[in-house]
Formats: C-alpha cells, sequence, structure tokens
C-alpha cells in the first residue's frame, strides 16, 4: 500500500496546470523537508506523480490497495480559483467538469471507468482547482496561482498528519 | 397539399469524437432538408505559426496539433521537410518509422473500436456503462491500447506528445533488446486484436453502403504507412505533390474546419475503409484470412463495418509491429545529415483516420515560409454530412432519441478528430 497524490494538466495550457503545480510544490525539497520537520519522519510510500489526465495511463497509477489524492484543474464557472473536494469512492463525479484529454477520456472517465471495473484504489480523494484561461501559452492565473498554495498547503497538512498517525 | 411534420434534430455537443462540433438534421416526413456537421471549437492557426520556425522544430510542434495521432502528424511533417531537403534516410530509420506508426494505430484504433464505437452497436450511451457488463471486453480493450501507448513511449520517449522524431531520422535509435521486450505483449495484443475482429463482426450493422470515391496511399510492396501514391477507386494516381492540384479546401459558414473536396467539388473518403479497399492485398495472410472469416468483402461500402475494418488493422499493425522488431538492426546513426536550402516539399502519410497531407516552403536558412496541413477529419467532413443526408432518411420515421443516436453513431463511423481538423459533437434535429 502506498500514498500517492497524482497532479494532472498541461503545463502549456494556463490553468490547466494547476494539478501539475501542486505536485511540484510538494516535490519541491523545502516543502518535503517542512513535512519531515513537522512530522519528525519521512512518509512510507509516499509518491507524488504528474500526469497529462489521459486516462487510461492514470488507472495505472494506483492499485486497489492505494491511498490517492488527484488534482485536477476544473471548467470555467465564474469562480475562478475555487476548490472543489470529492471522495470519488462514495460519490460520482460531476460530468463536464473536468477539461477532457484525448478522445474525451479525461479524470473522470478514469475514475468511473476504474470504479465500473472494481478497480478503485481503496480511497481516492479528488481536489479540483477551478480554472480561467485554458488557451495555449496562456500563464496561471493569480487566483488559481493562490488556489494551487492553498491546495499544496492543505496537502501537506494531511501529510504530516498521516505521517503522524502511521509513527504513532 | 400534405402536410408533412418538419423535425429538426439537434446534438449540441457530439460525444465519443475527439473535440467539439455538434450536428443539425432538419426533415421534412422521411425527407432530410438540411444537415450540417458544426465544428465550433475554435480554429488553432497552426499553419500560421509555423512561419519563421526552423525546419527542425516542426515535428515537435506539429505533434501538439492532436493528443491521439501526434505520430502521424510527425511523419507527414519531416517526410514533407525531407523531400524538400533532399535526405535519404536510413532503412532502419525506415523501418523505425513503421514501427512507431503501428504503435499509434493500435492506440487510436483500440480506443475507438472498444471504447468509443462498440457502446453504439451494444446499445450503451458510452464505454464506462459498458465496462460494468463486459469488463473482460473493455480490460482486453484497454490492455491492447497500452500495447500501442508502449511501443510508443518507447519509441518516442513518452506516450503523449512523443519527442524523438527528427527530420532525418531519429534523436535516438533504440536498441535491438529494448524492442524485444516488446514481443511478448505484441503476440498477446495480435491475439487479442483477432478476437476483437470476431467480436465486433458479430454486431447488427445497418443496411447502408454508399458509393464512395475512396482515397488513400498504395505503396507497391506495404500496406500503407509513411509511403506511397495518393489513389483512389476511380482512377487517381497522383505523387503528394500533385495533392493540391487535385484537392482544394473550402470554407462552409458552419465549421471552423476547412473542407477538403476534389476540384470540381466532390466528396471522398479516407480513413481504413478507404485503405482496405485499396490495398487488401497487401494486408500479410493473417489479417486477410481474418478480415473473410469476418464476412468483410472487397469493396466493402457500409461505412458501419469500419469497426471490423480497424480490428483487421489491429491485427495488420500488431503483426507489422512484430515483423519489424524481428528484422530491425540498429541504423549507423539514428538520423542523417541535412542541410537547409530553399525549397519546397510534400508528403502524405496515413493517419489512424485517413491521409494526412502536409507541404512545407523553406528560405535558403531553413525557416518555415509557408505551410499547409490537411488533415483526415477535414477529408471527410463533406463525406459525414452525405452519408447524414441519406442515413437519416432511413430512419427518420423513429423516434428523436433513436434518430439521434443512429446518426451520432454514424458520424463516429469516420472517428472523427476535431481537435485535428480545428476538436466535436451536439445533435439538433429539427421537425416541422
Amino acid at each position: 500500500m502506498s500514498l500517492r497524490i497524482i497532479g494532472c494538466g498541461n503545463i502549456d495550457r494556463g490553468d490547466d496546470a494547476a494539478g501539475l503545480l501542486v505536485a511540484r510544490r510538494l516535490h519541491a525539497p523545502a516543502a518535503a523537508s517542512i513535512a519531515v520537520a513537522i512530522a519528525g519522519v519521512e512518509i512510507p510510500g509516499l509518491v507524488i506523480m504528474e500526469q497529462s489526465g489521459e486516462s487510461i495511463s492514470l488507472m495505472d497509477c494506483w492499485t486497489v490497495n492505494d491511498d490517492v489524492v488527484l488534482v485536477d484543474a476544473t471548467a470555467p464557472r465564474g469562480t475562478p480559483g475555487q476548490v472543489q473536494r470529492w471522495n470519488a469512492r462514495a460519490d460520482q463525479l460531476p460530468e463536464d467538469i473536468f477539461p477532457c484529454s484525448t478522445h474525451a477520456f479525461g479524470v473522470r472517465e478514469a475514475v468511473e471507468l476504474a470504479r465500473a471495473m472494481s478497480g478503485l484504489p481503496q480511497t481516492l480523494l479528488i481536489y479540483g482547482i477551478e480554472g480561467k484561461q485554458f488557451f495555449h501559452g496562456a500563464p496561471t492565473s493569480p487566483e488559481v496561482e493562490r488556489a494551487v498554495e492553498s491546495v499544496a498547503n492543505e496537502l501537506m497538512m494531511r501529510l504530516t498528519a498521516t505521517s503522524a498517525r502511521r509513527c504513532g | 397539399m400534405s402536410k408533412q411534420p418538419t423535425r429538426t434534430i439537434k446534438v449540441d455537443t457530439l460525444a465519443r469524437v475527439e473535440g467539439e462540433g455538434a450536428l443539425y438534421i432538419k426533415l421534412k416526413g422521411d425527407q432530410v432538408q438540411d444537415v450540417k456537421l458544426s465544428i465550433y471549437e475554435p480554429p488553432r492557426f497552426f499553419e500560421a505559426f509555423l512561419r519563421d520556425r526552423l525546419y527542425s522544430e516542426i515535428p515537435d510542434i506539429v505533434a501538439r496539433i492532436c493528443g491521439i495521432c501526434p505520430i502521424a502528424y510527425q511523419m507527414s511533417a519531416v517526410h514533407a521537410i525531407e523531400n524538400a531537403l533532399g535526405v535519404t534516410i536510413d532503412p532502419s530509420v525506415r523501418l523505425l518509422r513503421r514501427l512507431f506508426y503501428c504503435g499509434e494505430w493500435i492506440e487510436s484504433h483500440a480506443l475507438h473500436v472498444y471504447m468509443l464505437h462498440a457502446p453504439d452497436f451494444l446499445g450503451y450511451p458510452d464505454g464506462i456503462t459498458m465496462a460494468r457488463d463486459h469488463q473482460a471486453i473493455v480490460q482486453q480493450g484497454l490492455r491492447l491500447k497500452k500495447a500501442g501507448n508502449r511501443i510508443v513511449a518507447l519509441m518516442g520517449g513518452r506516450e503523449i506528445h512523443p519527442v524523438s522524431a527528427a527530420v532525418g531520422g531519429f534523436y535516438k535509435a533504440p536498441s535491438k533488446s529494448a524492442l524485444k521486450e516488446l514481443v511478448e505483449e505484441l503476440q498477446w495484443a495480435l491475439d487479442a486484436s483477432l478476437a476483437a475482429a470476431r467480436w465486433v463482426s458479430g454486431f447488427d450493422f445497418p443496411d447502408f453502403e454508399q458509393n464512395y470515391e475512396f482515397v488513400c496511399l498504395s505503396h507497391p510492396e506495404e500496406y500503407p504507412f509513411n509511403e506511397g501514391r495518393i489513389v483512389s477507386n476511380r482512377g487517381l494516381d497522383i505523387d503528394a505533390s500533385e495533392y493540391e492540384a487535385n484537392f482544394t479546401e473550402q470554407h462552409v459558414q458552419h465549421s471552423n474546419a476547412l473542407h477538403s473536396v476534389q476540384r470540381g467539388g466532390d466528396s471522398y473518403m479516407v480513413g481504413p475503409l478507404a485503405r482496405f479497399n485499396l490495398n487488401f492485398d497487401k494486408l500479410p495472410e493473417v489479417a486477410q484470412q481474418a478480415a473473410r472469416d469476418c464476412g468483410l468483402q472487397v469493396p466493402c461500402r457500409n461505412p458501419f463495418r469500419s469497426i471490423v475494418v480497424r480490428a483487421i488493422e489491429l491485427v495488420f499493425a500488431c503483426h507489422e509491429a512484430l515483423r519489424v522488431i524481428r528484422e530491425y538492426e540498429p541504423p549507423a546513426a539514428p538520423r542523417a545529415q541535412v542541410l537547409a536550402r530553399a525549397s519546397t516539399g510534400h508528403a502524405a502519410t496515413e493517419a489512424p483516420r485517413g491521409l494526412l497531407y502536409h507541404r512545407y516552403a523553406l528560405d535558403q536558412d531553413g525557416l518555415i515560409v509557408s505551410a499547409k496541413i490537411v488533415p483526415p477529419t477535414s477529408q471527410n467532413q463533406k463525406r459525414i454530412e452525405e452519408d447524414l443526408r441519406h442515413f437519416a432518411g432511413q430512419v427518420a420515421t423513429r423516434p428523436v432519441e433513436e434518430i439521434t443516436s443512429k446518426c451520432e453513431q454514424a458520424v463516429r463511423n469516420y472517428d472523427p478528430c476535431i481537435s485535428c481538423a480545428t476538436h466535436f459533437l451536439r445533435l439538433h434535429l429539427e421537425r416541422d
């Protein structure tokens, strides 16, 4: 069993990069050392991954025994930077909220296909960061940058709590 | 005067196709009055922003046109630029390019056959719902797609938007041992493809045939990927450099993707049916026999049977990949030397969805002066509308929901890639 944090998106399409940026913040040595400093120990089995969001590759990123946190951008709905959370084990993901990958097979399709085939990880928490601009070459919007920081901090707290629990 | 009801069928977002488009059909009784395949994904202006880029940058830029067929874009680009610059590639590089293309066909066709098109025939709204009842089949499809992904990742450095293709060859050629690691999975994939062909050949196909002009590449010895003349079942036989003398692009008001038509305005069909009908004798015996076992006849003019033809092409691609791996010897150098000069080059290769034409003009420093890219979906758009004009009449007396789903299925016969043609489907059905 491992704890997997998966950031999804396309680094070249503005706010679509949100999930990747969260993963990179957690990857940063400073962030890792803070987590270790707070928890006092390393977190065994922690894997931080970056994915395009293409569903079949995404389904290969976990096993049924893993704990998974997945972060991706969500479609614009007038509140850029808003963070939504789903317990995907308990609830189906809403349609038309995650950007689609090739042939409209993206994060939602990966999760629902895995659910249909009894392949969901034992826990699957999904963070959606609402984007504003997704065109090629666009910068990340200030609202999404703030949300990335906020989600990264929240995940850091979760990691340290998880680490403390595992050691406690 | 009889008053027949007019109905308008609208699909605002077509599903299970790549990109964003809509479908509009106006019926009066069982007469089709209007059909529009409307592609509203914004134009992406790739041809314009290739200008002033160095020729060597082009393969990586055009790969971004499509997430499912980036290799096709890379291959048409490198061949067109090599044609312009007089580059001759190493025979081993030629083999590697065929293997690269096998990977793309396997991942693209597996996705379409199992997840995008099969649900239409089995009465499911999507592949996810189908997976609940057909887990083993869907698992087979996903594994098959992954076999293709593995080839692409090995050859291209990564699965999505591969980065190894270069004008003159590859930035790095794989070792024999690296390719041999693919063999076991490809042998499984060949068997799975044969099973897929048997599976889909048992579907119910609408009784619908059209008198198509099929257009594709033809090579004297091979089922076409990278090389060959552009031929049709009506006597066309031209070099890629003559493409624009025979085909032209038209703007239609309801689509952000240009319609490619024959000079004179007639539609034509590119893709698996065209390749199968015009190159059946180039398929390996295992694929020919599978086609016969599936009841396919040459020519096949029923577009709904394209799912069976795609499965046959899966058989071919797996068989071909294994052949290439057996025969491969690493090239002395992964890519040939390239010298820039002012020139123009043309090439067409066979993307999973059909013929993909590129033309580049370069200046003396190798900077792109102009570029032209004609994707398969642009070439099939008018033909899709004509299919719908005939097919919608056959199903016009049925309930709107059924007309809608049947017409969407008819669009998916072409596995359209709207991202390439600009990205797809919403249906609007209107009846008076």
